[in-house]
């Protein structure tokens, strides 16, 4: 009925069953298990194989042929006498065809050619495309001819009837705050979301002393993680200190920087600028003033919870009063929402207070990137 | 205009107004809110797809008072509601199927960022559906694009930050190709309107001129959303990305987000740069041959994978490539089936991800085949679900992934000169899906850890063996389960010890049936669906 087979370690049968019970994968030959290289000690100890004749027993890391990647033990482990570490793994559990890990030289040799030959094939890549998209722009419409394609009846409608129609003396602010008011709301949201990103990824909502309750797996192994509160709040002892100089530039120069954000923001529908860069400028000022006076003094008046109400009352007044306007042009309703006169401070309808908000949702932004890359908190 | 036709607007902005509201409500809150966000917005999907199937017409809906050439522009077909449901959905499913893990991978002031990330994600998925405006989808792709590396980061530890920034570094390269291919495409039609610059292009293909502009903008368009829905070569992100997130995040990105790319690359074509042109390119052909590459070698890399996670994720490769050969093939049957494939993927892919979490939950959050054994019998819901997801993959009868697959085989037939490679590519590349899926299924329903001498048959000395082996492994199951206090404290609290069978958590098993349904759903009344892409594919034109 069966035939009798003598070695049934090597036989196809048992290696496919291994394979499918998932201990041995056969394709590589090694052990299946995930987290083998670091717990091997612990595991290869406890099996009942008899130490070689040099029984050290377990404290000295066993090197074996199994562990998948090369760890670098085998130098580590020298001056230890354990003339024979690589009986242990084979008796414990047989290699259906061992392969032998590759020898640190090898290995090294091999990856330092193929780290070579990634930079060589990376730099002719980047070369190849960038002599692509050169050559491309040999064939496309001459910059600034009158002929181009993109000067069409949709620019011209925008020079002619900008004023006219968004009541902006400023045709970009014109555009991106009336015509194409959807595009620029979602470019507000990709600053709200990026500084939700970096919320994430730098605020430390632990205090130092407390271990931070809800760690995930991995972080109580990980002592770096336990310390790094610590460390990202001792940081402000590196911060500089009343530095007069600093001081007294910032007295002079954070008011007036600071009243020329709120200009550009202001005037953004009669002069150039608008909500994106009057937002970055009163940025740099609050980062100015925080640099010079500390985080004690700055969080007097913008703490996150101050940050979190200016963010959240500019975006969703954009929001509703966008979402009012859309529905009304969709439906060709009336808006209702008086233009004024053209020039005047207090005109063009919805692009002043939305221009307000789309500034004070980048002025926000901006210092919170700096506050958190800073100390890990606004 | 009625009603209905206001609600692609409106479910994008109710989605992202949840989000801004989120930031400041608490973890609880935000998910509240979210859940209802997302069932709003997938109940109004619902209602545009039955407008739209009722008055057989799509429709362009002004953002403004502004009309085509000049302002923002969203339009909404069959095709856009109903993938715009599907994804609300597989959306709905995801979140309240790893909700508890949510709660547990994310610091705990942190998880109404967690929802932010999911609503902005949501909405722009939604206007990546919805848009007529090239920018806006550039926009979107953008909120995307970071909603992704938040929702991939958030889990803070060291293996997902080093996902986070490969997806980035990826995910850059391909948004920074399709936004230079966006320019070239402006600077030659002048347009940034769907409409209108589909006429511009009709007129330049018909005048001849711009010939290579137009063909570096096609393939910097293709390969930059290529890159970012992680198509064969440029796939090296997707298994840790995938594999380290938390497990919404995982189906999340892998059922959805690729699927929005995708799903923009095809509007693109069919709206934008015209079909005709584009297969006229041939650009298709290498699209075709990297989608059957992706097929053959995902599935590889998934069989010599021997992380549960990380071998679904590979798998994605592989699905993505089915997709991007149907696109390939070129013809409308081919394309059929690659929409059709989108669905069916991101429906079982959300559900691998939902019911693995639920796997390894119970063998002591360890995902290798060995200490997977038998994981079935200790949550049997869970296997149910895998063991479904994965035959459907396959391609089991019943189920989406057989219907995919025989659209996909169905279109072949139709193109001669991709028909054999084709055939070939399908039926190789069930083999290779067979072999790693099937074999993880039986290790599933094999005898379970704690059966360590299940039976003497196997030979006196294999049992003896693998008790060896494994009596270390619980072992070190049980210290390591010991190590991780906090979370293994957390897991105690709600269902006793990490090792014992979980206890019974109502939306995870809700959205393992309901994912369940929607495959038997997708792969039994298949007609429908089929007859909506066809229909809605035809109306892009």
């Amino acid at each position: 009925m069966s035939r009798q087979r003598d070695n049934y370690q090597q036989s196809f049968w048992r290696k496919f069953r291994q394979w499918v019970d998932g201990e041995v994968d056969t394709l590589t030959a090694e052990r299946m298990e995930s987290a083998a290289p670091v717990l091997q000690p612990e595991t290869a100890a406890p099996a009942p194989v008899p130490q070689p004749e040099t029984a050290v027993p377990a404290p000295v890391p066993q090197p074996e042929t199994a562990a998948p990647a090369p760890v670098p033990q085998p130098e580590t482990a020298a001056p230890a006498p354990v003339p024979q570490p690589q009986t242990v793994a084979p008796a414990s559990h047989p290699q259906p065809n061992g392969a032998p890990a590759l020898s640190p030289v090898t290995e090294g040799r091999g990856l330092r050619l193929y780290n070579r030959f990634y930079q060589i094939m990376s730099v002719l890549l980047c070369m190849g495309i960038i002599l692509v998209l050169l050559w491309t722009i040999a064939y496309l419409p001459v910059f600034g001819n009158a002929g181009n394609p993109d000067n069409n009846e949709v620019s011209a409608r925008y020079i002619e009837q900008g004023l006219k129609e968004t009541g902006a003396m400023n045709m970009v602010t014109g555009m991106i705050l009336d015509y194409r008011a959807f595009d620029t709301f979602g470019e507000s949201c990709v600053l709200f979301i990026a500084s939700c990103c970096v919320l994430v990824l730098l605020r430390v909502d632990t205090a130092p002393g407390e271990n931070p309750g809800k760690k995930k797996h991995g972080a109580a192994g990980d002592p770096a993680q336990v310390h790094l509160p610590e460390q990202l709040v001792d940081d402000r002892i590196f911060e500089p200190k009343n530095d007069i100089i600093l001081q007294k530039c910032a007295t002079v120069l954070v008011p007036v920087i600071l009243m020329f954000g709120v200009y550009i923001i202001l005037n953004g529908h009669l002069s150039p600028g608008g909500g994106f860069s009057g937002g970055a400028v009163m940025g740099s000022g609050l980062i100015l003033y925080l640099n010079a006076f500390g985080f004690r003094k700055t969080e007097r008046f913008f703490n996150e919870k101050v940050y979190r109400r200016i963010t959240v009352s500019a975006l969703t007044f954009y929001c509703l009063a966008k979402s009012y306007s859309f529905f009304t042009g969709a439906n060709h309703l009336e808006s209702g929402i008086p233009l004024g006169t053209a020039g005047a401070i207090l005109s063009s309808g919805l692009i002043l207070p939305l221009n307000i908000c789309v500034g004070l949702v980048v002025a926000c932004t901006m210092y919170a990137f700096y506050t958190l890359f800073r100390k890990g908190g606004i | 205009m009625t009603l209905v036709q206001n609600f692609p607007f409106f479910s994008i902005i109710i989605a992202m107004f949840s989000g801004i509201l989120s930031s400041v409500l608490t973890g609880k809150q935000a998910r509240n809110l979210s859940l209802a966000a997302i069932v709003v917005t997938t109940a109004m999907s619902a209602m545009v797809l039955a407008f739209c199937l009722e008055t057989g017409q799509s429709y362009t809906y002004m953002m403004g008072h502004f009309p085509a050439p000049w302002g923002n522009e969203i339009r909404a077909g069959v095709l856009e509601g109903l993938t715009a449901l599907m994804f609300g959905i597989v959306m709905f499913l995801s979140v309240a199927g790893g909700m508890r893990h949510t709660f547990q991978d994310v610091e705990h002031s942190k998880i109404n960022l967690f929802y932010i990330m999911i609503d902005l994600m949501l909405s722009s998925l939604l206007a990546l559906v919805y848009t007529n405006d090239l920018f806006t989808a550039y926009v979107f792709v953008e909120i995307n694009t970071i909603a992704g590396c938040g929702l991939i980061m958030i889990r803070q530890i060291g293996r997902s930050f080093t996902a986070a920034i490969r997806y980035m570094i990826m995910s850059q390269l391909g948004s920074g190709l399709f936004l230079i291919g966006l320019t070239l495409l402006y600077d030659v039609t002048g347009h940034l309107l769907m409409s209108p610059a589909r006429e511009a292009v009709a007129a330049i293909e018909a005048a001849g001129s711009y010939e290579i502009p137009m063909l570096v903008i096609l393939a910097v368009i293709s390969v930059g959303l290529a890159i970012k829905s992680g198509l064969y070569p440029f796939h090296s992100w997707i298994p840790y990305t995938y594999g380290y997130a938390t497990p919404t995040a995982s189906a999340v990105l892998s059922g959805l987000v690729s699927k929005g790319y995708i799903f923009l690359l095809i509007k693109i074509f069919y709206r934008v740069l015209g079909q005709e042109n584009v297969i006229a390119s041939r650009i298709v052909n290498v699209l075709f041959l990297f989608g059957l590459a992706g097929m053959i070698l995902g599935s590889v890399h998934a069989i010599l994978e021997r992380d549960l996670r990380r071998m679904i994720a590979y798998s994605s490769v592989a699905q993505i490539g089915y997709i991007y050969m149907g696109i390939g093939l070129g013809t409308q049957a081919g394309m059929v089936a690659a929409v059709f494939h989108i669905f069916t993927h991101s429906a079982t892919k959300a559900l691998l991800f939902i019911s693995a979490v639920g796997l390894y939950q119970v063998s002591g959050n360890k995902k290798d085949y060995v200490s997977l054994r038998g994981a079935a019998y200790r949550n049997p819901l869970a296997g149910l679900g895998f063991a479904v997801g994965s035959l459907s993959m396959v391609g089991f009868p019943m189920l989406s992934g057989f219907i995919s697959k025989l659209l996909f085989a169905t279109a072949a037939l139709q193109s001669p000169h991709k028909m054999m490679l084709t055939l070939m590519g399908l039926a190789v590349s069930t083999v290779l899906n067979a072999i790693y899926f099937l074999r993880m299924v039986i290790t599933l329903y094999r005898g379970g850890e704690g059966a360590g001498a299940e039976s003497g048959e196997p030979g006196v000395q294999r049992a003896g063996e693998t008790s060896g082996v494994r009596d270390p492994a619980a072992r070190r199951a049980g210290e390591t389960s010991g190590v991780r206090d906090p979370a293994g404290r957390q897991a105690g609290e709600n269902s006793g010890t990490c090792v014992q069978p979980a206890a019974p958590y109502w939306p995870a098993r809700l959205a393992v049936i309901c994912f369940i349904l929607l495959n038997l759903f997708l792969g039994l009344m298949s007609q429908p669906v089929v007859q909506a892409i066809a229909d809605g594919l035809a109306m892009f034109d």
